[in-house]
């Protein structure tokens, strides 16, 4: 019983934080490089069909950024288009061949009483003069946004034959202040940057947040503890935490096994940094790596059957592989004298990491069928690379003039993105798995 | 301030973590924690006061998280800036953690100190600079605040005075990109009042 009230009680710290901090730690996220020849799209405005007030959220524009925002697309504006369908609309191809668009998506949005709306829309190919794809939904009034971006998911994925991951969320921290005023905060946000939401917020510093693999909690380190690091487990939507790993030593670099069952983590108990796994259910705990040099930083192959981790058993931080029940280590990086922080694609074939290359720490990415190791950034002092889910992008922590920043890079580097707070710092991205 | 924070950060996971009655056990704890050192200090001026003419004054240029003016004795060979007591910072090469012979001497020092004042503890914390990751770097932090406890212990310090932490790359202490900042910011810091 005890436990629960307190619960509550930090869930309304967490809500007060919420309500103060939300506006500036937005993410605005700007387009640093796109693709030459851009695909050109038209997103028409959906007409609302329903009575006065309009719906809260303008669900083309937000399709239209999402898409803009890919780098891979080019939509059309609005005051360029020489007419206005909706889902039901004869579409008269010849116009927009004119305006040189290649699709076009068509849409409404009606309403269905109480909070319910229910959107529609078609996506058309202009130079085969035909439908491609039709979609309906109905949503509540405040997941419009959300539906804006699954709409943007499906549009994706017809233009491009990939998954989109527009309906997905941004784990991150910021840091605030200086000397004794410095705070750390750990938000989630949507991945357009929008409603960013503080989930828990520190004097101590705040480390490493990992998805759930339903997207429903994170695990992070945190150094609330007068220091000593530990780690946490908190769900999103509660703001909920449970403390899972705080023995002595470090506890750290927490990563969620594929099947949501495990984490695997870092631990120095037994004398210095091994990688265990424990079992979320039976709290029990194995050990995974057996060296007396650092072993940390745990990510699992898409499998669940190994991990690969950073480990200077070599004399330099290297990444190397092992299975989870144990075994022989396999070392995976040779080139270069500091690779680690892997990030492993959700396909399971490239490994992300901070790789050092004169005096740079940039993120590369290694082909694990090739061993083809290329570098994808230009920063001095990268950190903490994550995949999208779809493995389109890389979104990381990079540093711009004296400021902390994100950034993303497609995975061909064409398409790159900066990602930035008002004030303050922030660093510790992790990109949510799809939305279930 | 200091032990406000500590006993937030002592009752926090507690709160969220344990039944209930935990907070007033909590708070107890760390005042028998203070009270401990405090009493601690008082036996170990009585027994050092001949060595000190230290007024107490001054720290010398080390950064010591400002614990100054919690040191009530004003004959503490810890505050006398011209003991070996009064360094408390010990500097590392880059991505190393062994100790430079420069420091030995102020290492062993705090070795004879805390072997003779068994009732005082220590916390090291250990520090890297900013470049490589963050979870590595709190490992190397580690690594080099454990360097410092080794040679402390090899001494006859006991293992239980002392508590290791490690903020890796987080609290730099200067804030610059380049060598001179870095230099600064590898380091083990011997903090007797955290």
């Amino acid at each position: 019983m005890p436990t629960l009230k307190k619960a509550v009680l930090s869930a309304t710290v967490l809500v007060l934080s919420l309500l103060v901090g939300a506006t500036h730690a937005a993410l605005n996220i700007e387009i640093t490089q796109g693709i030459e020849g851009a695909v050109p799209v038209a997103v028409a405005p959906f007409k609302w069909t329903g009575p006065e007030p309009r719906p809260p959220q303008d669900i083309a524009g937000i399709i239209n950024k999402n898409l803009a925002r890919s780098g891979r697309f080019a939509p059309l504006p609005a005051k360029d288009m020489l007419a206005r369908p909706d889902s039901d609309s004869e579409v008269n191809f010849k116009n927009w061949r004119l305006v040189g668009s290649d699709y076009l998506v068509a849409g409404n949005i009606d309403y269905q009483g109480g909070d319910r709306y229910k959107i529609r829309f078609r996506i058309y190919d202009i130079f085969k003069g035909k439908q491609l794809d039709g979609y309906m939904m109905s949503v509540s009034g405040t997941r419009l946004r959300r539906a804006a971006h699954h709409a943007s998911d499906i549009i994706y994925e017809a233009l491009t034959g990939e998954p989109g991951a527009f309906n997905t969320e941004v784990a991150y921290v910021t840091a605030d202040g200086v000397g004794k005023q410095r705070r750390y905060t750990l938000w989630v946000a949507d991945s357009d940057g929008h409603n960013a939401q503080a989930l828990m917020n520190s004097d101590e510093p705040i480390l490493s947040p990992s998805w759930s693999p339903d997207g429903k909690r994170l695990a992070y380190s945190s150094l609330e503890d007068d220091g000593h690091q530990v780690v946490f487990i908190q769900e999103v939507a509660s703001g909920r935490r449970q403390l899972v790993s705080s023995n002595l030593g470090l506890n750290g670099a927490p990563s969620w096994s594929p099947d949501g069952k495990s984490l695997a983590l870092s631990m120095s108990k037994d004398g210095n940094p091994e990688i265990y796994v424990i079992d979320l259910g039976s709290k029990k705990v194995r050990r995974i790596t057996r060296h007396w040099a650092i072993d940390t930083e745990p990510a699992w192959m898409p499998d669940g059957k190994s991990i690969i981790f950073t480990s200077d058993r070599g004399g330099r931080p290297q990444l190397y592989r092992v299975s989870t029940v144990g075994g022989k280590v396999k070392r995976l990086t040779y080139e270069g004298n500091f690779n680690a922080r892997a990030a492993i694609s959700p396909d399971g074939k490239k490994v992300a990491m901070i790789h050092r290359s004169n005096g740079k720490y940039r993120v590369a990415v290694l082909e694990l069928e090739t061993g083809y190791l290329q570098v994808m950034t230009d920063g001095s002092l990268d950190e903490s690379p994550s995949f999208a889910p779809n493995g389109s992008m890389i979104l990381y922590a990079t540093s711009s003039g004296m400021r902390g920043v994100l950034a993303a890079v497609s995975v061909d580097g064409r398409v790159r993105q900066r990602l930035t707070v008002q004030e303050g710092d922030v660093r510790e991205p992790a990109w949510s798995p799809f939305n279930k | 301030m200091k032990f406000l924070a500590k006993a937030a950060f002592a009752i926090l996971p507690a709160l969220l973590l344990l039944g209930c009655g935990t907070s007033g056990e909590v708070k107890d704890e760390t005042e028998g924690e203070g009270g401990q050192v405090s009493d601690q200090m008082t036996d170990m001026d009585s027994s050092t006061s001949t060595r000190g003419a230290a007024d107490g004054s001054d720290m010398t240029g080390e950064r010591m998280d400002g614990g100054a003016e919690d040191m009530t004795p004003a004959v503490d060979p810890l505050n006398d800036p011209n003991s070996l007591l009064s360094k408390r910072v010990i500097y590392f090469d880059f991505d190393k953690s062994d100790i430079q012979d420069e420091f030995r001497d102020i290492i062993n020092a705090h070795a004879e100190y805390l072997a003779i004042n068994q009732g005082v503890n220590i916390t090291i914390e250990g520090h890297t600079d900013e470049r490589g990751t963050r979870e590595y770097n709190i490992a190397l932090g580690e690594r080099r605040a454990n360097a410092v406890k080794r040679m402390l212990t090899l001494q006859g310090v006991s293992a239980s005075q002392i508590r290791v932490i490690s903020y890796g790359e987080e609290r730099p202490a200067a804030l610059g990109h380049d060598e001179s900042a870095w230099s600064l910011n590898r380091r083990a810091i011997l903090d007797y009042l955290r």
